[in-house]
């Protein structure tokens, strides 16, 4: 399986995603520059963490308009997995692929720790390898991680099982503890959890490999049908 | 085509909690000013463009949809004022 790993002026997890891909689960990627246009050869995108354009105007308003980020759409209509992690969840809600916005996190800090979660639902292409209602530790790094959207999506939200990942601990102020959620048809996914720097037991947990690891094996079990 | 300077307000939806506001609130309370009820952190921008008088209101509210606001979030208002040049 091939990945492209999204680089925007700004996104400081570009090497992360990179690394976690290549060594963690030993998978093909490569890095795509934000004035590319295409993404037909890649059969998985990821939308990395950092500060796209400085964070100006809104996190992710700006990134929306890279030439890129048709590409991105394309692949998302086409039923291939995206995954976008802090600015890249960021990016996928100016961009309209996922409801919502992000507003400051409600102590305005900037929030740098591990973070428990509960996997709300292992059904998705993302979440498949975890066992249902396990608890994970994932890493958190954002100033803007609030996540906000009305009564009506949040009922949309719940309904169509698109809530992936809730903090066990509510810490920047989201609606309903979100930490991450898909699109209606369940190949995009927005996570503010950094699934990427937990990769290695040494290095403080290994609950994100899981993640990278469903992607890759929703994607044989398509590719073993349909070839 | 004329010069315009379009003042543009950016403010947070009703219902929507304002984290920075909230706090500044809070600190306005503690300098003794108790009678502050809320306090709403919003955007102001001054854009100044070149364009056909006709056609200015209907680029600067297509900027706002595009760009400058988050309609999940966020309502705009707008003033255009015209720049006369001496």
């Amino acid at each position: 399986m091939k990945f492209a790993v999204i680089m925007f002026p700004g996104s400081n997890c570009d090497l992360d995603m990179f690394h976690a891909i290549q060594d963690g689960i030993g998978e093909e990627v490569s890095y795509v520059w934000h004035n590319d246009t295409n993404l037909d050869e890649y059969d998985g995108v990821l939308l990395p963490g950092g500060f796209s354009y400085g964070d100006y105007l809104r996190a992710g308003a700006i990134a929306h308009f890279s030439p890129i980020m048709e590409a991105v759409k394309k692949a998302a209509a086409e039923g291939k997995p995206v995954l976008g992690v802090c600015n890249g969840f960021q990016v996928l809600l100016e961009s309209g692929l996922l409801p919502g916005a992000m507003r400051r996190n409600e102590n305005l800090h900037f929030i740098c720790k591990n973070a428990a979660l509960q996997v709300e639902n292992t059904e998705t292409m993302f979440t498949r390898s975890y066992a249902p209602g396990q608890e994970v530790i994932i890493p958190v790094a954002h100033g803007e991680g609030n996540y906000y959207c009305d009564e009506k999506t949040l009922a949309a939200l719940k309904e169509n099982n698109q809530i992936a990942f809730t903090y066990k601990q509510n810490q920047n102020g989201s609606v309903a503890d979100i930490a991450g959620i898909t699109n209606e048809a369940g190949n995009v996914l927005g996570m503010m959890p950094h699934p990427e720097r937990a990769m290695e037991t040494l290095l403080g947990s290994e609950d994100g490999k899981k993640l990278f690891e469903s992607i890759v094996k929703e994607w044989k079990d398509k590719h073993a049908i349909t070839t | 085509m004329m010069t315009f300077e379009v003042t543009i307000y950016v403010t947070w939806k009703n219902g929507v909690l304002d984290p920075q506001g909230a706090a500044v609130t809070e600190s306005l309370h503690k300098l003794g000013y108790e009678g502050v009820e809320s306090v709403s952190i919003s955007k102001m921008m001054q854009v100044r463009l070149t364009a056909e008088k006709e056609e200015v209101e209907a680029q600067v509210t297509e900027m706002c949809e595009k760009l400058l606001a988050n309609p999940v979030i966020e309502d705009y208002t707008f003033e255009i004022e015209e720049v006369i040049s001496l």
